[in-house]
């Protein structure tokens, strides 16, 4: 699903994000990316979701070479890749419907089925009684939930996620990394960037480790593959 | 899986979408309408000028076009001809077979009117004999009002022994044709710096608007947006702007026609002439409309292009 081969990130200015990375991350497996903040965890998923491009190196997500692809393509590759952030980027103007809807009518799907998915994708989440509300109303955990049923509503094949349990408390956390799991379960591939080592342990999942740009952990005798 | 290919939409769905965003673009517009009518407005002042201008010279070119058909051939008699020969020549010029209508304007008659209208009625008195000659008016017929056949006419008039001096009233027309062809030049020039004015009020305006919604944008984008999605809202806004411009400018020509009918009414009287202000026709209004839309679109369009590939999320 997603392989990156000798890939460096350079910024302007001299920063390095990431340097030199080999890895390769089969359909339907669920890691984790963990180490410290400034160890590249951000820049990997940017590279993976192409909102950067690497400096050298190949990046293959979906059997598509994101170094060659042109950048009007760009949307439709992002289409595909389920994006969830920690400051969970709602639309505050609309209500929780309107933002978990965005994806399906960005790629021009019609009314009747646009409903349907996204009351599906909010009682997955468990929010389909706040569908009318505007985001703002939500608790955190709540808004991130809103975040994670957009980015699976249109279901791609591959969900990113960068420090999706940032700011809510282990309880909250716990349930979110459930409902990971169970998107897991049903073939998403999942790559979900933590420092909270605690919850990642006790996930049992592959965890990848990132240290100042490099891969300095790949702990395979946990990952878990789902048929 | 390769690069899933661009959905083919229905036709239906995409009617579908373009009126939903057209419709969320005017909601949007409705929702901040003081800031909205303040922007239309000054679209709307700006197109009103040359439209106003416009108008107001095809109304000087029909004045122009009418007294043209109309033109009439002034005949001064020589001053030793008296008031009935004149009257038996304007009998004899009547049968002509390219006149339609002779008007005799007697010595006496003339003297009467040029005392009555020149103010010089007292120097007048002062001379022992009327100075003035005889006068007819020839109205030539339907068919040689044209310059050229006039000018054959006045010709052929010219030749007769009683005949002073023969003008054709042509000349003030022209003069005024040539300065209506002078002020529409200058209302097209107005009418481009004007439109290039618009251009950058609207392109102003949807800039304002992409930095207003910039995190939209960039959330929009990340989940997949194509730029031409992004780009169909303030496209339309563009469009809105443009069309309320437009809209605003006719209902200002419009009342401002309407006020100056009544005194220009007036006017026409004194001169003896039926003219109505005529307003603006069905085509200049849609010709308005459909510029100043087009105007909105291109306004935005130029403003998009310029500013929202600069927005990248991260």
């Amino acid at each position: 699903m997603i392989h990156l081969d000798n890939v460096s990130k350079r910024y302007p200015g001299g920063h390095t994000g990431l340097s030199n990375v080999s890895l390769r991350i089969e359909a339907e497996e669920m890691v984790f990316l963990t180490g410290h903040s400034g160890a590249g965890k951000s820049t990997l998923l940017k590279l993976i979701g192409l909102l950067e491009r690497s400096s050298a190196g190949q990046v293959h997500v979906n059997d598509r070479n994101l170094t060659r692809l042109k950048n009007r393509q760009i949307p439709y590759h992002r289409r595909d890749v389920g994006m969830i952030f920690q400051d969970h980027r709602l639309l505050h103007d609309r209500t929780v419907f309107d933002n978990v809807a965005l994806p399906l009518i960005v790629s021009g799907l019609g009314h009747k089925e646009t409903g349907r998915r996204v009351r599906a994708a909010l009682d997955k989440v468990g929010l389909l009684h706040k569908e009318k509300s505007p985001p703002i109303t939500l608790s955190g955990g709540e808004q991130q939930r809103v975040g994670i049923a957009r980015a699976v509503v249109s279901k791609p094949p591959l969900v990113l996620a960068d420090e999706p349990t940032g700011n809510l408390d282990p309880a909250l956390s716990q349930e979110i990394m459930e409902l990971f799991s169970q998107f897991n379960q049903v073939g998403v591939t999942l790559l979900i960037a933590s420092h909270d080592i605690d919850l990642i342990k006790r996930m049992q999942k592959r965890v990848l480790t990132l240290s100042k740009g490099q891969l300095t952990g790949d702990t395979i005798g946990k990952s878990i593959h789902v048929p | 899986m390769s690069l899933r290919k661009r959905l083919l939409i229905a036709p239906q769905i995409w009617l579908q979408r373009h009126a939903q965003v057209a419709l969320a673009s005017l909601g949007r517009l409705v929702r901040n309408h003081l800031s909205s009518l303040m922007t239309c407005s000054v679209i709307g002042i700006a197109l009103a000028l040359p439209v106003g201008l416009h108008v107001m010279l095809g109304n000087l070119q029909s004045i122009s076009d009418t007294w043209d058909s109309g033109a009439s051939i002034s005949l001064f008699l020589k001053q030793q001809i008296r008031d009935d020969q004149a009257a038996s020549l304007a009998e004899k010029l009547r049968l002509h077979q390219r006149i339609e209508d002779v008007e005799l304007i007697t010595r006496e008659k003339a003297l009467a009117e040029f005392q009555a209208l020149s103010g010089y009625a007292d120097a007048l008195e002062a001379l022992d004999s009327n100075p003035l000659p005889a006068l007819l008016i020839i109205q030539p017929k339907a068919d040689f009002t044209t310059a050229e056949t006039a000018q054959r006419l006045v010709r052929e008039l010219k030749l007769l022994p009683e005949a002073e001096i023969v003008q054709l009233d042509l000349q003030w027309v022209r003069r005024l044709q040539a300065i209506t062809v002078i002020a529409q030049r200058a209302v097209v020039v107005l009418a481009a710096l004007l439109g290039m004015a618009v251009l950058l009020i609207i392109g102003n305006t949807i800039r304002l608007e992409i930095q207003n919604r910039r995190t939209e944008i960039e959330i929009t984008k990340l989940i997949g947006a194509t730029n031409a999605f992004i780009r169909r809202p303030f496209l339309y806004t563009g469009f809105w702007y443009g069309l309320f411009g437009g809209i605003i400018a006719w209902l200002l020509v419009a009342v401002s026609i309407t006020l100056l009918s009544g005194p220009i009414a007036q006017l026409a009287n004194l001169y003896q002439s039926a003219f109505d202000l005529s307003s603006l026709g069905i085509s200049t209004v849609l010709t308005l409309l459909l510029g100043s839309a087009l105007l909105g679109l291109i306004g935005s369009w130029l403003a998009v292009g310029r500013h929202l590939s600069a927005i990248e999320p991260n």
